[in-house]
């Protein structure tokens, strides 16, 4: 029986899907469980695993591209060994076949209807007719407990939801729900060609004003002239940057902090740090501690705007941002505020690692309350850093620079100096709060090493 | 501890025999009539030796004549008497249709109340006996339109002998379905005393979290046979006896499905416009947003009438194994 797997949605907000690479070729056997595909959405990459065990028949989707989550991408035949002579069908869409037509709400005899389904048309499910599927039951469950069907394994007849599987997800809670997230189930429909019939879509003629290309032009080689094509996470940053400049009037602000014992303590911590732990230790984890004190003091840091008010975080979890070759990844220290320095640099460095290994997940990613941005590392003196959406502020650790400062016995001296920029929220805070946080940082940041202890 | 109160074990044939001879020597207001009830006591032998003890004016042979069974039924409970008026088979009972729907069930209304209509009709009906074009109709769904009547249709002896009490008492026309397939085939304990069940009550056969089936008369004992061997296979179903047919225990239903999610109605009888359809409308109007599964049907097909050979009567009757492959389908739905 034929199981039609869809983009699965990895994250509440997530809306499509890049089919990273097919760990299986059609024709090759899949267990339940077993990872098939790589997809990779907004900024994380995840191994989908088959909701059945059967034969990969068809893949709907090419490598690289992006599709709306709900959207089938591939076909599995259920409990079908592969036999000889029995050629998988190639990957390719069906331009013949209709715009699919409700499928009927019952399923009485699904032997027959799955008979009846087999002239090119096949079980399907996507998002709508996941929706389309659902019983009232179903439906009414989840409205109740806020929980997504398409989102949901299904463990009833061909992979359907069923009641249970809502009251399960319920239980669980939403992050879970989403967690779980591999849409998985069968409606008895016809499979929607994935791209249009070319009749249908005449792509040449959307796209008159740039040269056609025959090499592919990539972010890691773009080839001018060309056009580069956006893969899912450089649309998201688009769009989060556009979504965050244009809702939040950003105002900007810096102070220059002195961290010459600061510097000092964590060159004296840095190789029985590295020895004990495995990872190195910079300056990061000192200054996110020393940023959420300050926020303790300055709750209004650690909020969001909304149009009924400012909600004050309960929790203070620290973004902190990572750039890689192809884009940056923001993932997230839960209850910072909780942690010592040792522990901060211990999450940091398991979060970095991840990143570099692009083995980022969801919960790594999500429920930022302010941000931070290691910005120096490369020289950079200053910078005027974009707030993550939903945020107050964002602030940044500039290069550290060892150069004569006037002390306050008029005395000039060669001190390890280190701006700190600071992008607010204006409809959150105004200069006054903002300015008094950046003081009360300096003072903290000032007020570290050279002795103490991680 | 309390003391175990007296019972018998009978079968559906006996319950019906012993309630009928109780109501007889008991109230003398009632009186039976229909063909052979007589000097023949009845074809399956309910009524035997009731015509010597309490004689033909209380136990009335009737000629081949439906329509006056029913109809001078009809007179003798307006003047006050209880009439149990028996048609021989339900399929014989269209001759009485007018006397049933058009009279009976009317008496209350058109009389503004002064009168009413308290009698019984009693028949067998069903398959599942070789018994052919004309001796295993049901007749439920063409009577449970109306206005007027109450359906009942016991499927065990404690349930025939409670409801036939209290079918005697009721005011209005009560019609008493007996399955004949079940008459020797279900045997149960049945208290000796005097009890009533209401009308209108079903009973869960057995208790279930997965799947409500609703049935009545033999296909209930069906239905809890095939739950039975899915319990064993773990899969949990409820079963509901309607006994009664209208007025319908809609809560029972209701409460069920609320816990289950999913209905599985099942009748021998035709399955166009049949109970089932009402329950399912019924459902559809009150518990839409508690459906897990669609609604199914497992019913008689829409054919005129039962084939005498074998294989057309099964094909007509619904067996054990396809109400448990239905069954077994729509838990896993």
């Amino acid at each position: 029986m034929p199981t039609t797997i869809t983009m699965p949605q990895l994250g509440e907000t997530v809306t499509e899907g890049t089919v990273a690479q097919w760990l299986k070729k059609p024709g090759d056997n899949v267990e339940k469980y077993e990872s098939f595909v790589e997809v990779s959405t907004d900024k994380v990459n995840a191994e989908v695993p088959s909701p059945v065990t059967g034969r990969l028949s068809q893949l709907l989707v090419k490598e690289g591209e992006t599709v709306a989550t709900g959207t089938p991408i591939a076909i599995i035949d259920e409990g079908e060994a592969l036999t000889e002579g029995s050629a998988p069908e190639q990957a390719h869409p069906q331009p013949e076949a209709p715009p699919s037509p409700p499928p009927q709400a019952t399923v009485e005899h699904p032997q027959t209807t799955a008979a009846s389904a087999g002239n090119g048309a096949a079980y399907v499910r996507d998002g709508a007719a996941a929706l389309r599927g659902a019983s009232p039951a179903v439906r009414r469950l989840a409205r109740e407990h806020h929980i997504d069907i398409t989102t949901l394994r299904g463990s009833g007849q061909n992979g359907r939801v069923t009641v249970d599987d809502v009251m399960a997800a319920a239980r669980m809670g939403p992050a879970a729900a989403v967690g779980q997230a591999v849409a998985a189930s069968v409606t008895p429909a016809q499979v929607p060609p994935p791209q249009a019939p070319p009749a249908q879509a005449p792509a040449a003629a959307q796209a008159p004003t740039h040269p056609p290309t025959t090499e592919t032009s990539t972010y890691a080689a773009p080839i001018p002239g060309t056009i580069v094509p956006l893969n899912q996470a450089r649309r998201i940053i688009a769009q989060r940057m556009v979504e965050s400049k244009h809702n939040a009037p950003h105002a900007w602000s810096m102070v220059e902090v002195d961290v010459t014992n600061l510097w000092k303590w964590r060159q004296r911590e840095k190789e029985a740090f590295q020895r004990a732990h495995g990872y190195s230790l910079t300056l990061l984890p000192f200054f996110i501690r020393a940023v959420v004190e300050s926020i303790a003091d300055f709750p209004l840091m650690n909020a969001r705007f909304t149009d009924e008010g400012i909600y004050v975080h309960p929790d203070v979890n620290i973004g902190i941002a990572i750039g890689l070759p192809t884009n940056l990844v923001v993932p997230v220290i839960k209850h910072a505020d909780k942690l010592s320095i040792r522990g901060l640099a211990i999450v940091a460095g398991q979060l970095i690692e991840k990143a570099r290994n692009n083995k980022l997940n969801v919960d790594d990613l999500g429920g930022g309350t302010f941000t931070v941005n290691n910005n120096g590392a490369n020289g950079s003196y200053a910078s005027a850093p974009i707030i993550n959406g939903g945020q107050a502020g964002i602030v940044t650790m500039e290069a550290v620079v060892r150069k004569p400062v006037v002390l306050e016995n008029d005395a000039i001296a060669i001190r390890s100096m280190m701006n700190c920029c600071l992008s607010l929220d204006h409809r959150v805070v105004d200069g006054y709060v903002a300015s008094g946080y950046l003081a009360d940082l300096k003072k903290r940041l000032e007020g570290m090493g050279p002795d103490g202890s991680l | 501890m309390a003391i175990a109160a007296p019972s018998k074990v009978m079968t559906n044939v006996e319950a019906v025999r012993a309630t009928l001879y109780d109501a007889l020597k008991r109230d003398d207001r009632v009186l039976i009539l229909g063909e052979d009830v007589g000097n023949r006591g009845n074809v399956f032998l309910i009524t035997k030796g009731f015509i010597e003890e309490f004689g033909a004016e209380r136990v009335i042979d009737t000629p081949i004549a439906e329509a006056s069974i029913v109809g001078v039924a009809v007179g003798m409970a307006m003047e006050g008497l209880r009439p149990i008026a028996e048609i021989q088979f339900a399929d014989f009972i269209y001759p009485a249709f007018n006397q049933i729907v058009g009279e009976a069930a009317k008496i209350r209304y058109r009389s503004n109340g002064e009168y009413t209509c308290p009698m019984v009709i009693r028949t067998p009906y069903g398959g599942g006996v070789r018994g052919a074009l004309s001796h295993s109709i049901s007749v439920e769904a063409l009577f449970y339109h109306v206005p007027g009547l109450k359906i009942v249709a016991p499927s065990t002896p404690r349930d025939i002998k409670g409801l036939l009490n209290t079918a005697i008492e009721d005011p209005d026309p009560v019609m008493f379905l007996e399955h004949k397939r079940t008459y020797r085939l279900i045997k149960d304990e049945v208290p000796d005393e005097y009890f009533t069940i209401p009308l209108g009550k079903a009973n869960v056969l057995k208790e279930g979290s997965a799947l409500t089936v609703v049935s009545y008369g033999l296909n209930a004992h069906q239905a809890l046979e095939a739950a039975q061997r899915l319990e064993g296979e773990g899969l949990s179903v409820e079963v509901i006896d309607l006994r009664s047919i209208r007025p319908m225990d809609r809560k029972a239903i209701l409460d069920s499905l609320r816990k289950t999610h999913k209905l599985l109605v099942i009748h021998e009888d035709n399955k166009f416009g049949g109970i089932g359809a009402e329950i399912s409308a019924m459902v559809a109007e009150e518990a839409l947003f508690e459906l897990d599964a669609p609604i199914r049907r497992l019913c008689g097909p829409d054919v005129p009438a039962m084939g005498y050979a074998l294989p057309l009567e099964e094909e007509f009757m619904i067996s054990t194994d396809r109400m448990a492959e239905v069954m077994r389908e729509m838990v896993k739905y």
